[in-house]
């Protein structure tokens, strides 16, 4: 519903439907996968979170995203990315489609309970932020010895 | 082609290994005009330069890109917003675009296109010369 209001909004508009999406992302009924049919109207930036036996790696498709804007934040394994894209608008000049995320974005990600917070690797290419979150280990795969 | 194959088997995000046509995510663009021409700009994340194609085919303006996300072994998804690392837009031009004069530009995932408009079609201002 709020997706076709997209482009006319201005940011504290744009703020609140974040907050709404980050709430319902953190304490909503439904876990977390089915979420996918929120962000599927366009939240920015887009997120894929991917995990293995060692590391949680967290991406974010912030196109043109200003790099010095972004900053990360991890509290235990709550995972918060705020960041700015400034669109230059151009004056005078006629719209025909705006479907581009203009302004300052937050999200806020709760990765499994294992990560190390100490062990935070982030990098920014081609317009995608890449966190590399190690994990502490204990939920690696043991083998259990049958007496 | 074959290099595109390569990328999907050891880049996708989605675990798309290159068998089937993979689903294209339609980027999300702005499109304007002024005086001189329309500008296009369209969100294209993980895309780099060798990985874009800009094509322009009987009067069709077409976007395709490839974006390579640099992903460790083993690695399950838990989450995923996109779900295709194929971009793919086209936009059918008007005659009074010049389609040989486009010129395209790629930073941070963000690829912006101009495409000038005929210079018979561009406003001119027109001298009055007083007698």
């Amino acid at each position: 519903m709020l997706g076709s209001l997209r482009g006319f909004e201005g940011g504290l508009f744009n703020e609140l439907r974040r907050m709404e999406r980050d709430m319902e992302y953190l304490f909503g009924g439904t876990s977390w996968p089915n979420s996918i049919r929120s962000t599927a109207r366009g939240t920015y930036p887009p997120i894929n979170i991917g995990a293995n036996a060692e590391q949680v790696d967290v991406y974010l498709f912030a196109a043109g995203a200003n790099p010095e804007s972004l900053d990360i934040s991890i509290q235990r394994n709550l995972l918060t990315v705020t960041g700015e894209r400034a669109l230059i608008k151009e004056d005078g000049a006629n719209y025909y489609r705006q479907e581009r995320y203009d302004g300052a974005f937050r999200r806020v990600i709760t990765l499994p309970d294992d990560v190390d917070p100490d062990q935070v690797d982030a990098s920014y290419r081609d317009g995608v932020l890449h966190i590399a979150v190690k994990r502490k280990g204990v939920t690696k795969p043991k083998k259990i010895e049958v007496k | 082609m074959t290099e595109q194959k390569n990328v999907m088997a050891h880049g996708s995000v989605t675990g798309g290994e290159g068998k089937e046509p993979e689903v294209a995510v339609r980027p999300l663009v702005d499109i304007f005009e002024d005086a001189t021409g329309i500008t296009v700009q369209a969100d294209m994340p993980g895309v780099s330069r060798d990985r874009l194609e800009v094509r322009v085919e009987n009067d069709a303006l077409s976007v395709e890109g490839r974006a390579v996300i640099p992903m460790p072994d083993g690695m399950e998804a838990l989450y995923a917003d996109v779900r295709s690392t194929r971009y793919q837009r086209t936009f059918s031009l008007s005659r009074e675009l010049d389609s040989d004069r486009v010129e395209a530009n790629l930073k941070d995932g963000v690829l912006t296109l101009r495409i000038p408009k005929r210079e018979e079609h561009q406003p001119r201002k027109i001298q009055v010369n007083l007698g």
